[in-house]
């Protein structure tokens, strides 16, 4: 028991690392990474909506009926936005003005949504709270590293810090939006040589398998490239990754 | 033995055209420009000119080997990406920025899509396009040929050329877009072997200067006073990502002109041929795929 949830916790950070992996949640990913301290402050709020989250979600999902689950969970997933906004606001209001709109954009965040949806819904707390927890973490990293990436070839500076500023002039592309496209593009297939080189063959399917909520799809057909008449999340995952 | 035997579907027309023959055309047709340059700008041109030669074959070459494919800087597109990269820069442009340049053009908008015949857009063209939005100081650097002063540019500025020294070239720009009349006699030279089709450049360039016209601009700043030959013939022609009807060439030339003369006219920047073909480029697939030309006979049985 002890190994699950191990294994459940660090899924998040590597094998499922919800932004080079699953591909969620790349709004954020693409905008706030213009310096690694804001990759910092927008995983870590994150991070702390999406424990918060499970956590309740798990709590109540014998409650919540079917029928109204995506409501409900946006409500709690708004609550504690709202709480990491007014905290961010009050103790940290550089990061709330780097940030901006993004903040209060957790909200809409697909990795806390998916997360509420394919796993805190039908786990206990406990498994619930560490998906949370390493989805979170994956989140951060991946945004670190990205924020770093740009900050250090656009700025020539490293969590504020002068690095290569003064000797080698920055490539400023970087931290604009086709630079922060490229270098996620890069990342993405870099985590995709290290999963081929452990013998992990990359999904490359169109049907159920590429789908987010597959896991959690009763009517999933996993080894077709036809998405099903049934398909229960056409309307949820049809390309729309906020 | 893919030179010997290909599969393909019928009509089979034998021809003796190669990519590389293709290429050294092009070359030639850009090589008077390319020379009267480092005459008008002096060694620091050619200096240029050759660290972005050097770099673009590199890098193609370094990329193949790390990627174990086959080797192809013997096709001179290597080449001809860094020289039309190299034109494209001022002469005071740093080398180590011309060298990435190349590197951007040869491993980022061609080998990443797949190499020659898969870019979506002209490679020369967006790394210069990258290199002017990350180092916009020393992109935009240009000395006046005359008198080896820093100078803004014929369309960054009013000035008081006349119309000879304008299509001669005696006046500040990047290293191989000022001589007009040289680049014609390259187009020309192009056309003339069939390289390229009259189509684009005459659309492009036309549509510029009708539109300069009823704007009531100055005609002989606008035709040759920034990239527009050097763009409009050597650089919107390209195969892969132009358009490959008639009716497809005509459309992406003229919105290539509407494009160049809303970014001169309207914009923030002083030039936007770059812009206006890199657009273009984005846009060639959709408009080859309602451009597509009727096979034989199509139609003619539905009716019966």
């Amino acid at each position: 028991m002890k190994s699950k949830n191990m294994s459940i916790f660090s899924n998040g950070i590597i094998k499922e690392n919800p932004v080079l992996r699953l591909m969620l949640g790349t709004c954020p990913t693409l905008a706030v990474t213009t310096a690694a301290i804001n990759g910092v402050g927008m995983g870590v709020a994150a991070t702390i909506v999406l424990v918060c989250s499970n956590l309740v979600i798990s709590l109540l999902r014998n409650f919540i009926p079917d029928k109204v689950r995506i409501p409900a969970f946006i409500t709690v997933i708004a609550g504690f936005v709202s709480v990491v906004q007014m905290l961010v606001k009050a103790f940290t209001p550089s990061l709330d003005e780097a940030l901006g709109v993004f903040l209060p954009l957790i909200v809409v965040n697909c990795i806390i949504l998916a997360r509420a949806e394919m796993f805190a819904s039908k786990n206990p707390v406990l498994p619930s709270v560490l998906d949370g927890l390493g989805m979170g973490i994956g989140f951060t990293a991946t945004l670190t590293l990205m924020g770093m990436i740009r900050e250090l070839l656009g700025a020539g500076t490293l969590f504020g810090f002068t690095v290569t500023a003064n000797t080698i002039d920055p490539m400023i592309i970087f931290l604009l939006p086709p630079g922060g496209f490229f270098v996620f593009g890069v990342l993405v297939a870099v985590s995709n040589a290290i999963s081929k080189r452990q013998g992990k063959p990359v999904v490359e399917h169109l049907g159920c398998a590429s789908c987010p909520m597959h896991s959690a799809c009763k009517n999933a057909v996993l080894d077709s490239n036809e998405i099903p008449t049934d398909c229960q999340n056409a309307e949820k995952v049809g390309g729309n990754n906020e | 033995m893919s030179k010997l035997l290909k599969v393909t579907s019928s009509p089979h027309i034998r021809h003796e055209d190669s990519t590389r023959g293709i290429m050294l055309d092009v070359i030639i047709a850009l090589l008077p420009a390319a020379v009267y340059g480092c005459i008008l700008f002096g060694l620091s041109a050619a200096l240029v000119l050759i660290t972005t030669v050097i770099t673009a074959v590199a890098a193609e070459a370094l990329w193949n080997l790390a990627l174990k494919r086959q080797q192809t800087i013997g096709d001179f597109s290597a080449v001809l990406t860094g020289l039309l990269l190299g034109m494209n820069l001022s002469s005071q442009t740093p080398l180590w920025i011309a060298a990435i340049g190349s590197v951007v053009a040869i491993i980022v908008v061609k080998q990443m899509f797949g190499g020659l015949g898969f870019n979506f857009a002209n490679p020369a063209m967006t790394a210069r396009i990258v290199l002017l939005v990350s180092f916009a100081g020393q992109m935009s650097n240009y000395v006046s040929p005359i008198d080896v002063v820093s100078s803004a540019t014929p369309l960054a500025k009013e000035t008081t050329f006349t119309l000879k020294q304008m299509f001669f070239g005696m006046h500040a720009g990047s290293i191989g877009e000022t001589s007009s009349f040289l680049l014609i006699i390259g187009g020309v030279y192009l056309m003339l072997r069939r390289v390229i089709k009259p189509i684009i450049p005459v659309a492009f360039i036309g549509t510029v200067a009708l539109a300069t016209l009823i704007a009531g601009g100055d005609l002989k700043l606008a035709l040759f006073g920034g990239g527009l030959m050097l763009g409009a013939i050597f650089m919107a022609t390209d195969y892969v990502t132009s358009p490959t009807t008639d009716l497809g060439k005509l459309i992406f030339g003229v919105g290539c002109g509407l494009i160049t003369f809303v970014i001169r006219q309207f914009g923030s920047l002083p030039e936007g041929v770059s812009y206006a073909i890199l657009l273009m480029n984005i846009l060639t697939p959709h408009i080859n795929r309602f451009t597509l030309s009727k096979p034989f006979g199509a139609g003619e049985v539905a009716k019966q």
